[in-house]
Formats: C-alpha cells, sequence, structure tokens
C-alpha cells in the first residue's frame, strides 16, 4: 500500500530576553548551577510572578510575521504536574487565549513554489529547570538557571507531507525569529527545539492516523532522522497488521530509533486553569502599530529582494536568506564587489564549506565580508584568474592577509598580455603536433572539446597566471589559421 | 517616666506614638513590657509560634535610635505581631505547617519590609490554622490558640493567634489575611477590630498563597482608629505583585472624625433570615441603632446570590490551594520525608506527613475540582456564581454607602466542637466569604456579648473606599465601649 505521511510540529523558541519572564533573574546560558535562580524562580513561599513586557513584544512580533492574529487580552493559565525541576509544582503557559492565534508560515521551494503551513497559535510559557543525573551518585541534582526562561511554543496544523517538509518549516521558523532577533536561534543550547507529531495514512484517505509525538528534537538533522524512522516504525507496524499507540516517543539519535517515552492513558492530568497571580494582559493598539512599524526584512521578502535587485534565482536566494548572518554577509560582499552573482558563488560555495570544515559560523570567519568582496575584486578587475582566486582564499583563511598583499608576495597575478601568451601558445603548438592535426581534421563541432587540451597546456606552463580568455582568444585565432 | 508600665498594653496606637515621640517610655522598655506579658501569658493562649525577644529588643533599640534622631513615622518604635504567613528574613516562617517548620525566609514579605520601614518592632509570628485553612485556629500545627474571653473556646480562625493576642493586649496590634474571613471571624469572637481591604490593596508578595484571588492582609487592632494607621503603612502599589492595585491610597485617617449623617447603610435581607439566632440578630440591630442614632440610614437590600457563595469558595479557594501548595514537595525547602526510596515516595511521604488533614482536605477537593471532566461543573460554574456575587454588590452598592449585618453566625465555640464536621465549620465563613469573592473591604467590630462572648458587626464598603467603613466603625466606637472592653487585666 502507498502511505501519505502527516506530520504537525510543536516548536519551542527560547525568547532572547535579558532577563526570565517573571522574575527580573539573568538568562544568560552557561553560569554556574542555581546562580541564575532567584526566589521567586526557586518557587519560595510567597512569591509572586511579575510577567516580562519584553517576551511580549518577542511573541507580538513573531505573530505580525506570520500574519497571525494577536489576541488582544491573552491568559496565563497553569499547567499542573510534579517534577523535581519544575519548582512551582505548575507550568505558567498558556492554553485558552494565546497570545499569537492563527497565521501561516509560506515555504519556498527553489522554483519559488509556495507551500504553506498553518499555524494553530503560539503562545508564551516558562521554560522549566534541568535534572542533572549524572554527578551525584544515585541521586539527582537540580540546576534552576533555566527555570523561568520565557519560551514561544509554536504549533502547527498536521500540514506537512514529509520530513524534508518539516525540517523545511522549522528551517523556516529559525530563520523567523533570529530575523526578528527575537531568539539567538542556537540550537546547541537548546534556544530551538521542536517535537513532531506524526501519523500516516494511505494516499487518498482524507482522515488522520493515530499520532505518535517525538519529543526535544534538537537540530535539522535529527528532525529529519527521527520522523524518517518513526514513519517507517509505523509503516511496518501497519503493514504487519498491528495498530500504532497514541503515546510520547523519544528519539535516540546514537541507535537511530525512537522509543515509546509514555502512552495516552499515563498521561497527566494538567488541571490547566488560569493563574491568578497574573491578571489577563491586555495588548495596546499603540503597542501592536509600534512593533509592526519596527519588524525588520523579513527572509521571504529578502529572497524576493535578493531575486529581483540582485537576480539571483530562486534557489540560490533561499539558500542564502536561510540565516540572517549569511544573508548580511552576503550582501556586503556583493555590495563591495559589485558583482552579487559571483558574489553569491563565493558565498555559498567557498566560504560556507571551508567555515563547515572548519566548524565554525559565519560570525567567526576568519575572512570578513570586505576582504572576501576585495578578493572578487580582483578576479572581475582580472588581476587573478577565479582558479587563483582560490588559491588566494585558501592562504586567507589559513596564514591571513589581504588579497592584495597575497598576491603580491606570492607573485599570483594574472597574465593578461598578449604578446607573452602569444609566444606560451606558439610553444604550446609546436610541441603537439599530432593534437594539432587532430583538432584540424576534426569537424568544427567537435573542434571545441578538442582545444582544451591546448588551454590545460598554456595554463600549466604559465602556472595557472595566464588569463583564461585571452588563451582562449588567441588559441582560436592560431588553430584555426 | 510619667506611665507605669502596668497601663502600657492598654493605650492605642496613636497614644503609643505621642509616648514615644515624647520621650514617655521607650521603645525599647515599651517591647520589654510586650514581651513579659506573652511570657506570662502565652503558655496558655498559645498566641505565638515564634517570639525572638533579642530580635525585637533590637529592632526596638534602632527605632529608639530613630526616635532620637526626631523621626516622627507612623509607626515607629511600636511593637507589631505578624501572622506566621508573612515571609521574614531570617526568622521561620511556618504558615502554621509541620512543612515549613524549618522554614527560615531569605526574604521579607512587602508587607512586613514596610511595616519595619514605618518603623514598626515585630514582637513576633503569631499562630494560625494550618496555611489559613480554618475557622478556629485548630488546624495549626502547633496547636489550638485559645480565646483570652474564656480559653475553652476557639478563637476563629484562621488569623487566630493575632485576634487573641490584641484581645489579651499581648501586642497593641497585629496582622492578619482573610481569605474567607480569616481576618474579620477571629476579630469578632475575640472582640476586636479587624478589616480586610480590598482585593489588591495590600501586596501579596512574600504572603504565603492560600487562594490568591481571594488573599489579602490586612489590619487587626483594637480600634478603627488604630486600624487606619496600620493600614496607612500596609497598602500601596507593589512592582512585585501584578493583583497588587494602582489605586490612589489617601491618609485613612482623615475621614474618621467625619460624621455620619445621612450614610445609607444597607442591610441585606439574605443576612437576616430565620437563620440567624436571635440573641445574634439583636446584637446587630442594637448596633444598628446606634449608627441611626448617629444619623445614618438603613436601607433593605438584596444579594439575591448569597446562598452560593460558600459552595462557590470552597471550589474556587481549594481549586487555587491545590496547585499553590504544589510547591511544598520536598525539593527546594521545608519538610522532606525520611530515607526517600525514590522520587514518587519521596513527593507521597513528603507531603503525606508534612500536611495536616484539613490542608490534604482541600488539596484533593481542589484538584478534583480541576480535573479533566469536571472542570466545567465545578470550577468554570463557581467563577460564573462568583461574577453574579460581584454584581449583586454593585447593584446594592448603588443605593448604599455601606452594607452591615452579622460578622459571624454565633460567638466563640468550644475547642474541638466542629472539628469533625467540616461543614459546619465553613458555615462560620457564611457571613464573610461573599466579601472575599466580590473583592471588597469588610471590617469587623465589636458590638458587644452574648453570654459574656463577644460578638462582631460586618461592615463592607464599596471597591477602595475603606475610608467609609472605617469612618462609620470609628464614629460608632465614639458612643459605645465595647472595643475597649478587655478579657484580661
Amino acid at each position: 500500500m502507498q502511505w501519505e505521511t502527516v506530520i504537525g510540529l510543536e516548536v519551542h523558541v527560547q525568547l532572547a530576553t535579558q532577563s526570565k519572564i517573571f522574575s527580573g533573574s539573568s538568562t544568560a546560558f552557561g553560569a554556574a548551577p542555581n546562580t541564575q535562580a532567584n526566589a521567586v524562580d526557586m518557587a519560595m513561599p510567597g512569591t509572586l510572578p511579575v510577567a516580562n513586557e519584553q517576551a511580549f513584544h518577542s511573541a507580538i512580533l513573531f505573530g505580525l510575521a506570520i500574519q497571525a492574529d494577536i489576541t488582544r487580552t491573552s491568559v496565563f493559565e497553569r499547567k499542573n504536574y510534579f517534577y523535581p525541576d519544575l519548582p512551582k509544582g505548575y507550568q505558567t503557559t498558556q492554553l485558552e487565549k494565546p497570545i499569537v492565534g492563527a497565521g501561516t508560515i509560506e515555504l519556498i521551494d527553489g522554483d519559488n513554489n509556495i507551500r504553506n503551513v498553518r499555524i494553530h497559535h503560539a503562545h508564551l510559557e516558562e521554560d522549566a529547570g534541568k535534572s542533572l543525573h549524572e554527578d551525584f551518585h544515585g541521586m539527582t541534582g537540580i540546576d534552576l538557571n533555566r527555570a523561568g526562561t520565557p519560551l514561544i511554543e509554536i504549533v502547527t496544523e498536521p500540514d506537512m507531507r514529509s520530513a524534508a517538509e518539516a525540517v523545511a518549516c522549522f528551517k523556516k521558523i529559525h530563520a523567523i525569529v533570529t530575523y526578528l532577533g527575537i531568539s539567538d536561534g542556537d540550537m546547541s543550547q537548546g534556544s530551538l527545539r521542536c517535537d513532531a507529531n506524526v501519523s500516516i495514512r494511505p494516499v487518498g484517505s482524507d482522515t488522520l492516523g493515530t499520532r505518535t509525538e517525538t519529543k526535544n528534537l534538537n537540530s535539522f538533522k535529527f528532525i529529519e532522522k527521527a520522523i524518517n524512522v518513526e514513519v517507517a516504525r509505523q509503516i511496518d507496524l501497519l503493514e504487519d497488521g498491528k495498530s500504532i499507540t497514541q503515546e510520547t516517543r523519544l528519539y535516540d539519535s546514537e541507535k537511530n530509533e525512537t522509543r515509546s517515552m509514555r502512552s495516552k492513558e499515563e498521561a497527566n492530568d494538567y488541571r490547566y486553569f488560569p493563574c491568578p497571580d497574573l491578571l489577563p494582559v491586555v495588548i495596546a493598539e499603540e503597542t501592536i502599530t509600534a512593533l509592526q512599524n519596527s519588524m525588520p526584512e523579513l527572509p521571504d521578502q529578502k529572497m524576493l529582494r535578493f531575486q529581483n535587485d540582485y537576480g539571483l534565482s530562486a534557489y540560490d536566494a533561499g539558500l542564502l536568506v536561510e540565516d540572517r548572518t549569511v544573508a548580511e554577509f552576503f550582501e556586503a560582499v556583493a555590495q563591495q564587489c559589485q558583482d552579487p552573482k559571483l558574489a553569491a558563488n563565493w558565498v555559498m560555495g567557498d566560504l560556507l564549506a571551508y567555515l563547515n570544515k572548519a566548524d565554525l559560523s559565519i560570525g567567526q570567519s576568519p575572512v570578513d565580508a570586505r576582504a572576501l568582496g576585495h578578493l572578487i575584486t580582483r578576479i572581475i578587475d582580472q588581476t587573478i584568474s577565479g582558479k587563483i582566486a582560490k588559491q588566494v582564499f585558501e592562504v586567507m583563511c589559513g596564514d591571513g592577509g589581504t588579497a592584495d598583499e597575497i598576491i603580491e608576495t606570492q607573485g599570483l597575478k594574472q597574465l593578461s598580455d598578449s604578446s607573452a601568451i602569444e609566444a606560451l601558445i606558439d610553444q604550446v603548438i609546436a610541441n603537439s603536433a599530432p593534437q594539432v592535426a587532430q583538432y584540424r581534421a576534426a569537424e568544427p563541432d567537435k573542434r571545441k572539446k578538442l582545444v582544451g587540451y591546448f588551454v590545460g597546456q598554456v595554463m600549466k606552463m604559465s602556472q595557472g597566471q595566464a588569463n583564461p580568455g585571452e588563451v582562449n582568444r588567441i588559441l582560436a585565432q592560431k588553430l584555426n589559421a | 517616666m510619667t506611665k507605669p508600665n502596668t497601663e502600657l498594653h492598654n493605650l492605642t496606637i496613636a497614644e503609643l506614638h505621642s509616648g514615644l515621640q515624647q520621650k514617655q517610655f521607650s521603645s525599647h522598655e515599651l517591647t520589654e513590657h510586650f514581651l513579659q506579658r506573652i511570657a506570662q501569658l502565652d503558655t496558655e493562649l498559645n498566641c505565638f509560634i515564634s517570639v525572638d525577644a533579642e530580635r525585637a529588643l533590637m529592632l526596638a533599640d534602632e527605632a529608639d535610635q530613630r526616635l532620637a534622631n526626631g523621626d516622627t513615622a507612623d509607626l515607629l518604635g511600636i511593637p507589631i505581631a505578624q501572622k506566621d504567613i508573612f515571609c521574614t528574613r531570617g526568622m521561620r516562617t511556618s504558615c502554621g505547617s509541620k512543612m515549613l517548620d524549618n522554614f527560615i525566609p531569605p526574604y521579607d514579605a512587602t508587607v512586613i519590609a514596610r511595616m519595619q520601614q514605618a518603623g514598626a518592632v515585630m514582637l513576633g509570628k503569631t499562630n494560625m490554622d494550618e496555611f489559613a485553612m480554618g475557622s478556629s485556629n485548630e488546624t495549626s500545627y502547633y496547636g489550638p490558640v485559645k480565646n483570652p474571653w474564656n480559653t475553652n473556646t476557639v478563637p476563629g480562625g484562621s488569623s487566630g493567634g493575632s485576634a487573641a493576642a490584641v484581645a489579651a493586649r499581648l501586642a497593641p496590634a497585629a496582622t492578619g489575611t482573610d481569605t474567607g474571613g480569616s481576618i474579620r471571624q477571629p476579630a469578632a469572637l475575640c472582640g476586636i477590630t479587624g478589616l480586610k481591604p480590598t482585593y489588591g490593596r495590600v501586596s501579596r508578595y512574600g504572603m504565603i498563597a492560600f487562594a490568591s484571588s481571594l488573599d489579602q492582609g490586612g489590619p487587626m487592632t483594637r480600634s478603627a482608629a488604630d486600624a487606619a494607621v496600620l493600614l496607612n503603612t500596609m497598602v500601596g502599589h507593589d512592582p512585585l505583585d501584578s493583583t497588587s492595585a494602582h489605586a490612589e491610597c489617601s491618609d485613612f485617617t482623615k475621614q474618621l472624625p467625619k460624621s455620619i449623617k445621612g450614610l445609607r447603610i444597607g442591610l441585606p435581607k439574605e443576612y437576616f433570615d430565620q437563620r440567624l439566632n436571635t440573641a445574634m440578630a439583636d446584637k446587630v440591630h442594637e448596633a444598628l441603632q446606634q449608627l441611626t442614632a448617629l444619623g445614618a440610614e438603613l436601607v433593605d437590600i438584596e444579594l439575591p446570590n448569597s446562598a452560593l457563595s460558600v459552595p462557590a469558595y470552597y471550589v474556587i479557594a481549594p481549586a487555587e490551594a491545590s496547585s499553590n501548595l504544589s510547591r511544598f514537595d520536598g525539593v527546594r525547602y521545608g519538610y522532606r520525608c525520611e530515607n526517600p526510596t525514590d522520587l514518587e515516595d519521596m513527593y507521597t511521604r513528603t507531603r503525606s506527613e508534612g500536611f495536616g488533614d484539613e490542608v490534604k482536605r482541600r488539596i484533593l477537593v481542589g484538584a478534583y475540582a480541576l480535573s479533566a471532566g469536571y472542570y466545567d461543573a465545578y470550577y468554570r460554574k463557581a467563577q460564573q456564581i462568583r461574577r453574579l456575587i460581584k454584581e449583586d454588590f454593585v447593584k446594592a452598592f448603588e443605593k448604599v454607602d455601606v452594607i452591615a449585618g452579622p460578622t459571624s453566625p454565633s460567638p466563640a465555640f468550644a475547642l474541638g466542637a466542629k472539628q469533625s464536621d467540616p461543614v459546619e465549620m465553613y458555615l462560620e465563613d457564611i457571613y464573610t466569604i461573599a466579601v472575599n469573592l466580590a473583592g471588597l473591604p469588610g471590617m469587623s467590630i465589636p458590638a458587644g456579648f452574648i453570654d459574656e462572648m463577644p460578638v462582631g458587626l460586618q461592615l463592607v464598603g464599596n471597591y477602595f473606599d475603606e475610608s467609609t467603613i472605617l469612618n462609620t466603625a470609628h464614629q460608632y466606637q465614639q458612643v459605645t465601649d465595647w472595643h475597649q472592653r478587655s478579657p484580661i487585666d
């Protein structure tokens, strides 16, 4: 049987506010355990929450970015359950009146095709602390530094049909929140993580199958892998005539499998009710207008602009805008060298390849946008060839230095003097009598292929520094004479 | 020193203030005097859970220093007893529970901080029903408080320790908290003046939560005039409490001397029906006569949803409590059971051993009312009733300035009499609970005696209009002396 995959995501985004959602403690990552937990975060008796306005502004910005309804009076509720790293015995979250209502996320592919993923809602909530099971000899340590960190949870409709689409949606959310500056988007520190609700059904069916929820996926790669193995597991079960249990599952990245965590029957009754310590939050129209006016350019707008202004393909523009810092780097390079297409190729090609290999972020790039732009300028003004430029780039990454310095000290300047090139070509032709004969005997349309040999020889003799355009032009003259 | 020490405990706050300012006695002497009374009398009464004499005298010495420097702060040098529900930095705050028997807060409740700023000397922490759940002070882990008018009877609750301490002159004044009547009912049963302000008037920060949407701190004093002085210090917006009001707080003593001529006092017919026993009804009517003699007009009003207030309250308050008390899990502070075998065992035994029966009963009731499938029938319905009750009051206050009636159905009852019947105990608050559900200010003032036990008159004011009920109470206290009667010389 042919199966269709149905996926919905719940994405948790840590907001980059200075302080926690209900207390004045810092949200900075990496401090010693419990040094960023005050009496409120530790749920000392009598302490009370005070909502962080910045967290609301962040959530509203996200809502506006996905054309969602902003709830004018939103309410915090308590989700009650016991867990040692949940200090109050309840999580303060939103249920009936979340700050962000229904909206849409557009996924645009490399051919400019748009596919919409509906957002059911997005709500504000507090993160829990961390339980540390190592180092305590049969006991568990509790670190409450993270407790109370503001999150928005974005809940999609089950609109995705493949793991790739789910990853695209997650990437889009990542792009939106980092463009808005409301999250640092750092997945290695848990700033973005998601739960995937996965079910399958026979192709053509319009009823949903029983779903499972795979928790806490924190990288693009794991989302894709976890969904794929979960789909395979479900298909196996149904094709064996078994059924799927509605349950929460965990993805084990080492074994590349999902495992049952708890079934629906074991699920808590969270006894939600409106938090009586927090009044309903009323959002003024002026606040929304001001936030709307402060909205930066979003990835989709940037993608369109890159196509229109720089003549990039949808595919290239799409890749470049995925990460705000990459997009900004590209624009700086393009401005420096005035050749956007070449700038795009360099950024997506050599630069990202190098950074990936060196495991560096674009912010840590040893070659900044200005320096790269300058290097590209040297290709454009024919000081060096593209091939030599790659060599120069490697030196820039490794030993540092500007393009000009490296070209100068290593003598890489391109040979464009036509008489010098002519002399090289004459030498090659003289040494290659059989190839010349073959060339001249060939049909004109086959000749193009054969000319490569001569170009190669000339480049070799010039140690790559001969201007390829000139070489081609003069070669054609001589061979066809 | 001109005043003999034996009289110090009978002075009003105003008299104490002027005596201290005029150096007739020092705060140290005053504090020592009350500490001595506590040492003498509290073994039997059990009003205090914690008394730290050294700390109190140190605070008194600081106050004397401020007095010497010409500071005239309202409560400077005046000893005050604090209900053990207010967190006090460096001093145990038990909330009447084994769960917090070892809990020493690293912070002060806003009420405590404000009192300290105003120069008050904390005498000690008063006994209370466990987590403020009770109407007789019998649920305290530290044993019941005895009513100083008759030590075989209860002082009321939950602020029973504060009420009995003020009545027995173990402190010039005290603080209490009121979720369903916990200031007013013990004030009535002990013959003192107690005021629950409008919800939001007094910060709840550092006041251990029972039911967040109902809890409100307030003064427990011998007179309305004293209550006004304490209230001045306690009120005001607190950025640490999102539910604290931004309302203006004028000087509550200002309106006290005003005549109440033309004051419209509403009498809800539901409070005077056949369920009110005749002796109590007589006392209330006597008090009302005094008020009409002062020029007030009596107006018949209706609060048609009154009968629903107790059932609605006993859904909402336990629901909030079930969640508020979840933090007492043995993980971070407070009681933890010995040698837990695993997490589940730690939770179960910590909470089974740390909480008393009444607290457990309310947690169970509350968790049930919020659980899936029952939420709409109980919690949501109760909230709807709460809105109706509030609307009844709003309508009534279009016609009247103050609403009056009994505070409690009867005077103090014998220790143990209602302990086995929770519903009977819950009905103790039948006249006070609606005021909490509506969020209105209410007070109880002494209005005579039945069989030598004090009874209270309840006065309910409009939102943020504590001044009018204080004015009414003060004028009444100008022509009566019930509030000056003392159970102990």
